[in-house]
């Protein structure tokens, strides 16, 4: 699927910048560390939005299009920021089979976002996760560090809105 | 380096070790089919159609990229091999907008090309077909991504500039060629040079066809429609008819717009030899009253798009002349329509180029000679969209006889023709600098040093006394090279001529398509540029100051170069663009 972009303002840190530009030179030098860059841009700010991509792309003097190709190219690299509600649907062999993808289907209609993205208010964030080892109460989901097992898309609605203000 | 023998379909042949099977094949006659495959560009294996069997090997190998060995056995065309790039070329299908009969491309795809060769089944496998929106947001071409095979070749082509601004974007079914964060191509430090276009198989990426607009003008009989041909066209055009490159056909090209109704036809070598004027006096101005120097030559859109985007600290070092394409709309539309009575409103000009950056160029801000928001010159054709004009028009191109151009602007000297290769500027414009420096006729007016298609030149001149340092680049990674030296102080020139495609505009963007097969073993570049230094000598006037209708425009309406109403119509000015640039 292609990756959406997210909207969402760039809230970088003067903090988050610094520690960059410290990983950027210590692997400057290094003919295919680019990669290697970019999961710890990743660490650093949570995804890696176009403000993040060129500083990376300055810093390794190579085309920004070289870093978003790499960025769209690898599920583990995310366009779009955290939210304050990190939700977690697995999608392992267990939940799949046990209907998580009603879930996620269920989520997107409420929320507005398919996995990989962030509601516009910063408030939840959605991906499709790889086994979690609960399998035993698939189909699961996590919300920030809260588990939920055994569900089906009815279930959804009630767990969102205790995360709502 | 050592050398290895081994057979191919049979035939014992002996190369070096660092070649390829597919390039041993080709030095003994054996033309092995490629689709991504780019020489010494884009050597990446991917498109798998040059597949070919190799004794003891558990599979079929890509031929572009495995390298030979001793006592290696080769087969490149067993029933096996057919059927394997069979398969491939239908699976490339299953998701290809197969449009053939409306597609630009049609006739010189190369896709199309090897689906005719192997015989596919067009329908065989029906798959997810994605749509992609077609990028038209720029002025000077198009990306149709429902068109493209994913072979890179334009990627490669953008890299080799020093822009790489495209590249692959997303995966699997969603792959696409495009900018970061898939931003349009107007939005993104491209510097229209048209690499892309002439590097790509299909019909993904194409010039902006500009040719109704032109049928459109001729047949408004109020308008008056001009036409101007680059001193390349005239050693490329034939190539779009099936001839030889390096076929000079400036008589025919000539035949060919008389018939398709143009009222004039003129010949940009004239405001080449108008640059040369201004730009002569220039550098000539410069180096005596201490002005920025080196001086950089400015006939490039695609070359100046690239210093206001990449090198914006050097915009000062530019030459303020403009193009000869729009010093030829300049005079045009302000002596030539004083001239000749004609409202410039009313004047359609039209210009053949080698270049795809020309499109771009006509809308730049400060091009108005005639004032009052007229562009010096209204629309501008590739060598590809002339071709496909006379095509319309059903013009049979090798028929028809030699012609020549109208006066007064077709008058041109051979300094002229040679803007279109790499060096030819230099040359030009030392030709007449030398012999005003110097004060006496030049003995010697070919200056061979920076002839040549290779991408860096350099040489050192004694002139009147002076040494003056000159240097030639051509390509945008050649050419950054050079300026980065010159930044640093590691080198010092009085005058750099510089093109934006590799070998100048022979090469241009706006250039005849020739298939990757051609690209990649034939030497177009000297092909063409030779071509173009056949015809200078050919010239018996071949200093453009000897040119009697420059002496002629300077004596009735311009004066002297530099004068104040020279500087008004035919000089120009920058911008800084480096802004767009996301590096």
């Amino acid at each position: 699927m292609k990756k959406s972009i997210s909207k969402i303002p760039f809230r970088g840190t003067p903090e988050q910048e610094k520690q960059l530009m410290e990983v950027i030179k210590k692997h400057r030098d290094q003919k295919d560390a680019l990669i290697k860059v970019m999961q710890e841009a990743q660490e650093i700010y949570g995804y890696l939005p176009l403000e993040v991509q060129q500083m990376i792309a300055e810093g390794m003097n190579v085309p920004v299009e070289e870093v978003y190709g790499i960025a769209t190219f690898y599920a583990m690299f995310s366009l779009s920021p955290k939210g304050e509600n990190k939700i977690s649907v697995c999608l392992g062999t267990a939940c799949y089979v046990k209907g998580a993808q009603a879930l996620i289907d269920r989520i997107t209609e409420v929320l507005g976002i398919r996995p990989g993205e962030c509601t516009e208010d910063g408030k939840f964030s959605l991906e499709a996760c790889r086994c979690i080892g609960a399998c035993g109460l698939a189909p699961v989901m996590t919300i920030n560090d809260d588990v939920y097992g055994r569900l089906t898309d009815k279930d959804v609605d009630g767990i969102l809105k205790k995360y709502m203000d | 380096m050592n050398m290895v023998n081994l057979k191919i379909n049979g035939i014992p042949v002996t190369v070096p070790e660092n070649y390829t099977i597919l390039e041993a094949a080709r030095e003994i006659g054996i033309e092995i089919p490629t689709l991504c495959y780019m020489w010494k560009m884009n050597e990446i294996g991917a498109c798998r159609i040059c597949v070919v069997e190799v004794k003891g090997a558990r599979s079929l190998v890509a031929s572009c990229v495995y390298p030979v060995s001793e006592g290696m056995e080769v087969q490149t065309n067993t029933l096996k091999i057919q059927k394997a790039r069979k398969t491939t070329l239908e699976l490339i299908l299953s998701n290809h907008d197969k449009n053939c009969l409306s597609c630009v491309r049609s006739g010189s795809c190369e896709l199309q090309k090897l689906c005719h060769d192997f015989g596919v089944d067009s329908a065989r496998f029906d798959g997810d077909t994605p749509k992609f929106d077609i990028d038209y947001s720029a002025p000077h071409m198009y990306r149709d991504n429902n068109k493209c095979i994913l072979c890179r070749r334009c990627v490669a082509a953008c890299k080799a500039q020093h822009v790489g601004v495209i590249g692959a974007n997303d995966r699997g079914f969603d792959t696409h060629i495009g900018c970061a964060f898939d931003m349009p191509l107007e939005k993104v430090a491209c510097i229209s040079c048209g690499q892309c276009i002439v590097n790509c198989p299909t019909g993904a990426l194409s010039e902006r066809d500009d040719t109704d607009k032109v049928f459109e003008a001729l047949s408004d009989p109020t308008k008056h429609v001009i036409v101007q041909t680059a001193p390349s066209i005239r050693v490329t055009l034939g190539e779009c008819f099936g001839m030889a490159p390096g076929s000079i056909v400036t008589g025919k090209m000539v035949a060919a717009l008389k018939r398709l109704g143009f009222d004039k036809v003129f010949d940009t070598d004239f405001a080449a030899d108008l640059t040369i004027m201004e730009e002569a006096n220039e550098f000539l101005d410069r180096v005596k009253n201490g002005g920025k120097l080196p001086l950089i030559t400015s006939c490039s859109p695609g070359w100046i798009k690239f210093c206001e985007m990449y090198h914006p600290d050097l915009l000062d070092n530019l030459s303020s002349c403009k193009s000869p394409q729009q010093m030829f709309g300049a005079i045009i539309k302000t002596w030539y329509a004083e001239k000749n009575g004609i409202d410039p409103k009313d004047i359609v000009v039209v210009s053949i180029m080698p270049c795809t950056a020309k499109k771009f160029e006509i809308g730049r801000a400060d091009q108005s000679a005639a004032g009052n928001g007229i562009p010096d010159c209204d629309i501008a054709l590739t060598t590809r969209e002339l071709a496909r004009m006379i095509e319309r028009a059903h013009i049979k191109f090798d028929l028809l006889p030699d012609e020549e151009f109208d006066n007064p602007l077709g008058e041109s000297s051979g300094a002229g023709v040679i803007f279109g290769a790499t060096g030819g500027v230099m040359e030009a414009a030392l030709r007449t600098a030398v012999e005003t420096l110097e004060g006496k006729p030049l003995e010697n007016i070919d200056f061979t040093a920076v002839r040549g298609t290779q991408s860096l030149k350099e040489a050192e001149l004694e002139v009147a006394g002076m040494k003056i340092r000159v240097a030639v680049a051509s390509g945008m990674e050649s050419a950054h090279e050079l300026l980065n030296k010159v930044k640093s102080g590691e080198a010092e020139y009085h005058f750099i001529e510089i093109m934006g495609c590799p070998g100048g505009c022979i090469n241009g963007g706006g250039q005849p398509v020739q298939p990757a097969s051609v690209r990649s073993f034939v030497d177009l570049k000297k092909l063409r540029s030779e071509a173009l230094y056949a015809d200078d000598r050919a010239n018996t006037i071949r200093k453009s100051h000897e040119n009697p209708m420059i002496k002629l425009l300077y004596n009735e309406y311009l004066e002297k170069p530099g004068s104040h109403r020279a500087h008004k119509i035919l000089h120009t000015t920058y911008v800084n663009r480096s802004k767009m640039v996301v590096k």
